[in-house]
């Protein structure tokens, strides 16, 4: 074969010293910068529609701050370190406190988003079609929660693992990667609340 | 070590006799790069030809004025499955299936770096194709007369709209499009992380074959211009199912946007499509020249440049939407942009065949061919950037001409030069050069005898997308020989087709390295095994086949 | 060429204006149309000097270094890597090239788009529709479909302004020989200008894909003298006849009245005030019928009103399944539309 051949002087040590980046790694992060592409295309949709709405509700109107939800949200991204640091150092017990107290932080997100729509399409009747306030908010924000959404799904599944006592410390570059993207998901919210919630309003 | 940590042997997969049902498993269940590669290839060809059809019919309803080969609604709807079709299955199954069968063999890799997302790749998208084509028996819905999308491949709103497009066609192609999107994202996170962490031992990313790093810069496109066309068609989808008013005008919702949208993901898109040209012309001039590519960091800079640049030209397709003088000047300005790096590697293929000893061979007759069709493509390119120009060429037959030399001059006859080019490793067969030469011919003279002609058409006045037009517009003499043009491609492409299969089962044994080429893919047998490598190999410099055959004078003491 | 002449001849002369059929955009006359000709032809010319320097180089490099046959000899060619002195010759040349191209461009555009209307403008009001053009003369409360009349630019001091919109879908005006495309955009207002130099009649179409009948929504624009473009407006600004005499004409007039015409066509001055379809006020003074599908004469304006879908299938215009009795009487009253 060719390879025999081409091994010279030094190349041993080639082979030997050969380090590529983790595969994972680069999946994930080339993952996050697609989801990132199409994020940015409906968040520039809503900043082109701000205040093109031909009829009420307008934001200023309907729309309050979710404070609480954005804080549940944005500290999870900090269990969710914690949790990892736990898993590293192999502290099991504690990897699964953060874990459960991330997935109660995130629960809480999509719950107090639940409300907010019900609020929204109940009381003061705005839909996705009633204007282009309500096709840009509730896609934009809809997004963002569908992609909470699947992370929680992900967070369950790692718990659900945990809980049954495979062994999770034989899958730390996942838990690493999952915790990436649940990063991730937070950095959109924080463009989302600044859009919809402080420029938009 | 993630490289190396396969088995070395793999008795298990080992072919063991002709039996159907096992044989059918075996593709189905494969995770396998090179046959999902092949997968892709195959598919493609055969969207290829369906799409190769409808322009045979096209151009017959076209070939005089007043046309009754097909009714009013039939040619709508042949022309935007003609459009989609060979853009979304038949170019990104082509840049999937190449890097797919490809890119592992030339980095020394044994698979892609997520062989199980890349078989759900081929699936989602294959799928998404089938979705698409289910529309002519779905796409009315219940009425049951069905019908395909007649929106054209760009898809406009608020033609698209439920107001202007009642039943499911526009349906079909928004999630059909959409999922196969799916199955193009996932092929290009895999060949990212393949390039960047599989490469075998020696192989930095300044000694990567040039197809590679062609590729390698393909999958970012993608990567940031797919999303936006799926963010449209969720927000289109959203629209339609929802009543939701992005693109619904009566609601204030923007007709241009939709535009921005498309375009901010068609234009790199048209990039992402050219691009497998680029990397074939590079493997294959050097080869066919034996001479090494002229120029290698200047061709991988223009490369990354152009996989940048082209992200910033979309609105040169809106020049006629009513944008600011300052809007229209500087997509003009970047989209003329775009043309230099673009230049740069012509400039770079024609050098490396200068001083060298070309051998003309169908492969290169291909390559040459491209380069005079791509050259004239990309002046006419220039033409369409001059935004005054544009507002008379723009949607006018010109621009029909302009792609088609783009896409059918430079990509396809560029991927024909390097089907038969790579034929033999896959095949493990030689095609047969006599059927070959033939087939460039007629398809060199039939291409340029259809397209042109386009070009005068729509100087004079003839636009895009109208199924018949009167007599005495001046436009006659040109869409005859536009029509006879395609029918002369149409037996072209059934000379190749017949080449493949036949040589497949009688062609002469190729050997491992027919070419006396230089990277590693012919270092192994052909076909390769299933593992590609017995042991792996570690590369000192861009040609190791060269540095192995030319012990004396090898190029890594020069690089 | 003999049978454009001939097929020229057999179409309508109503005004006895030359009919400009083949829409060259290399013989524009209009100013616009004569500016974007100039950077035409300056690209045309930078762009053929390069076809034939680089693609002489390809074709030379290609025929000089090939293997000639029968030549087997195992000998590589000399090794070359690259140059970077050549490198930088050919980027920047085409760097010059592209900022010379820039540069005119950038002036050529400025000055057709923001170029600010003389005085003594006229104003019309185009709009799209699947598949017919609307077209209105604010000023003179003149509403006309499919041909567009405007007075020729004699003193250079004439233009009109056309501001652009679309009650449905996209559509794009193009008079090749008078101005580049601007589309017709829904909930948007585009404008554009011309000032047609030569008196004719000018051959155009829509130009961005519209639906199934894009291919017919064709569009004239006939430019007359000063004084024919006055007397044609004066013409069109008359209300049609209330009470027509010829007792025809009256009981076609009732006909077409008492049929479903009414909800989509207008007739001045008489009950139909529908809005869809083209305003019919003055049809016969029109050179033809659905958007340039048909010239008008007495046999396709029966075919048309007949059924509409054999000449323009998809249109929007149905049969009204006439008999021949009603639909004589529904021509004799459109014919009188004058």
């Amino acid at each position: 074969m060719a390879e025999e051949n081409v091994l010279t002087a030094g190349a041993l040590t080639l082979e030997q010293d050969w380090k590529m980046p983790d595969r994972g790694t680069v999946g994930i992060i080339f993952l996050i910068i697609t989801k990132t592409a199409l994020f940015s295309i409906f968040v520039a949709a809503y900043l082109i529609y701000i205040g093109k709405s031909l009829v009420g509700p307008y934001p200023k109107d309907v729309l309050e701050l979710p404070i609480l939800a954005t804080i549940c949200l944005l500290s999870s991204s900090g269990t969710i370190v914690f949790a990892e640091h736990a898993l590293e150092k192999g502290h099991l017990g504690q990897f699964k406190l953060w874990w459960i107290v991330t997935i109660c932080l995130g629960l809480e997100f999509l719950t107090a988003t639940g409300l907010e729509w019900r609020k929204l399409i109940v009381h003061d009747h705005l839909t996705i079609s009633t204007n282009l306030f309500g096709t840009t908010f509730y896609s934009l924000v809809g997004l963002h929660a569908s992609h909470v959404t699947v992370g929680m799904v992900f967070l369950l599944l790692v718990l659900a693992v945990t809980l049954f006592r495979f062994p999770i410390e034989t899958q730390k570059r996942r838990v690493k990667f999952l915790s990436w993207y649940w990063h991730f998901v937070d950095a959109v919210w924080v463009v989302v609340f600044t859009v919809v919630y402080i420029i938009g309003r | 070590m993630a490289s190396i940590d396969y088995p070395l042997e793999r008795p298990d997969i080992e072919d063991t006799g002709w039996h159907f049902a096992e044989n059918l498993y075996r593709w189905i269940a494969t995770v396998d790069h090179k046959k999902l590669g092949l997968m892709y290839i195959v598919s493609a060809l055969i969207f290829l030809c369906v799409a190769g059809v409808m322009a045979v019919v096209i151009r017959l309803q076209l070939a005089f004025p007043n046309g009754h080969v097909v009714d009013p609604d039939t040619y709508d709807r042949l022309f935007t499955m003609h459009g989609t079709t060979m853009v979304f299955l038949v170019g990104m199954p082509i840049v999937a299936g190449l890097s797919n069968y490809l890119v592992p063999l030339m980095i020394g890799a044994r698979d892609m770096a997520f062989p199980r997302l890349n078989s759900f790749g081929f699936w989602i998208f294959l799928f998404g194709g089938l979705l698409l084509y289910y529309s002519y028996i779905g796409g009315s819905g219940l009425s049951g007369a069905g019908s395909a999308p007649d929106v054209g491949w760009f898809a406009y709103a608020p033609l698209t709209t439920k107001s202007f497009s009642r039943g499911h066609s526009v349906d079909y192609w928004a999630l059909g499009v959409l999922v196969s999107g799916f199955g193009s994202i996932a092929s290009a996170i895999n060949v990212i992380a393949t390039t960047i962490s599989l490469r075998c031992p020696g192989m930095t990313l300044s000694k990567m074959p040039m197809f590679v790093w062609v590729m390698l810069v393909d999958a970012w496109l993608i990567l940031i211009a797919l999303p936006p066309l799926s963010a449209g068609q969720i927000m289109l989808l959203l629209d339609r199912y929802l009543g939701a008013n992005f693109f619904n005008t009566q609601h204030g919702g923007s007709a241009v946007l939709w535009q921005h949208i498309f375009w901010i993901f068609g234009h790199p898109e048209v990039y992402i499509l050219i691009f497998p040209a680029f990397a074939i012309l590079s493997e294959l001039v050097p080869i066919f020249s034996r001479k090494p590519l002229f120029g290698r960091p200047a061709m991988v800079g223009a490369v990354v440049a152009i996989g940048f640049i082209s992200l910033g030209v979309w609105a040169h397709h809106m020049f006629a939407v009513g944008m600011t003088s300052w809007s229209n000047t500087f997509f003009a300005a970047s989209s003329m942009l775009v043309g230099i790096p673009t230049g740069i590697k012509i400039f770079n293929w024609t050098a490396t065949m200068y001083g060298g000893r070309i051998r003309l061979l169908t492969p290169m007759l291909f390559c040459c061919a491209f380069l005079l069709q791509f050259l004239v493509a990309g002046l006419t390119g220039i033409m369409l950037a001059v935004a005054p120009f544009d507002w008379q060429l723009h949607d006018s037959y010109f621009v029909v001409a302009h792609f088609h030399f783009t896409l059918a001059g430079g990509l396809v006859t560029a991927l024909f030069g390097g089907f038969y080019y790579w034929y033999p490793k896959v095949a493990g067969r030689m095609y047969n050069e006599t059927l070959a030469k033939w087939h460039f011919w007629l398809f060199i003279i039939g291409f340029n005898l259809t397209f042109i002609p386009l070009h005068f058409a729509g100087t004079l006045g003839m636009p895009r997308r109208i199924y018949t037009y009167a007599p005495g517009r001046g436009w006659e003499i040109w869409n005859q020989l536009a029509s006879l043009g395609a029918l002369m491609q149409a037996a072209a492409v059934t000379l190749f087709a017949w080449n493949v299969i036949y040589s497949a089962i009688k062609g002469e044994p190729a050997g491992d390295d027919p070419w006396d080429a230089w990277t590693l893919e012919w270092g192994t047998t052909s076909p390769p095994p299933e593992y590609n490598f017995e042991k792996l190999p570690v590369v000192r410099s861009s040609r190791p086949l060269w540095d192995l055959k030319h012990p004396n004078d090898p190029d890594w003491k020069y690089e | 060429m003999p049978m454009y002449a001939f097929l020229a001849w057999l179409q309508t002369h109503a005004e006895g204006l030359p009919e400009h059929r083949i829409a060259n955009i290399f013989e524009p006359r209009s100013t616009p149309g004569d500016m974007e000709r100039h950077i035409a032809n300056l690209t045309l010319g930078i762009t053929g000097i390069i076809f034939v320097v680089v693609g002489g180089l390809i074709v030379y490099t290609i025929w000089r270094f090939r293997r000639k046959p029968g030549d087997d000899s195992r000998q590589e060619p000399p090794q070359v890597y690259g140059s970077n002195q050549i490198e930088i010759a050919w980027t920047v040349i085409p760097i010059l090239i592209v900022f010379i191209l820039i540069g005119v461009s950038a002036r050529v555009i400025a000055a057709i788009q923001n170029a600010s209307p003389p005085h003594s403008t006229l104003k019309i009001r185009l709009i799209g529709h699947q598949w017919w053009w609307e077209v209105e003369y604010p000023d003179f409360k003149v509403k006309t479909a499919n041909e567009i009349h405007v007075p020729v630019n004699a003193d250079g001091h004439t233009a009109t302004y056309l501001q652009l919109e679309s009650l449905d879908v996209i559509h794009s005006f193009w008079v090749p020989q008078i101005a580049g495309k601007t589309d017709l955009i829904p909930n948007r207002v585009n404008y554009m200008w011309i000032d047609p130099k030569e008196a004719g009649i000018f051959f155009g179409n829509c130009a961005e894909y519209c639906g199934t009948q894009h291919a017919n929504m064709l569009l004239r624009l006939v430019v007359q003298p000063q004084n024919e473009f006055n007397a044609w407006v004066a013409q069109q600004a008359q209300p049609a006849e209330a009470n027509p005499v010829d007792p025809g004409v009256a009981q076609g007039k009732n006909m077409f009245e008492s049929l479903a015409c009414v909800n989509c066509h207008r007739v001045q001055g008489t009950t139909a005030t529908g809005v869809f379809g083209p305003d019919l006020t003055h049809l016969m003074s029109r050179q033809t019928i659905g958007a340039g599908v048909l010239p008008m004469n007495h046999q396709n304006l029966r075919d048309w009103v007949n059924d509409p879908q054999n000449a323009k299938p998809g249109c929007f215009m149905p049969s009204m399944k006439l008999t021949d009795a009603e639909l004589d009487q529904v021509v004799s009253y459109l014919e009188s539309l004058r």
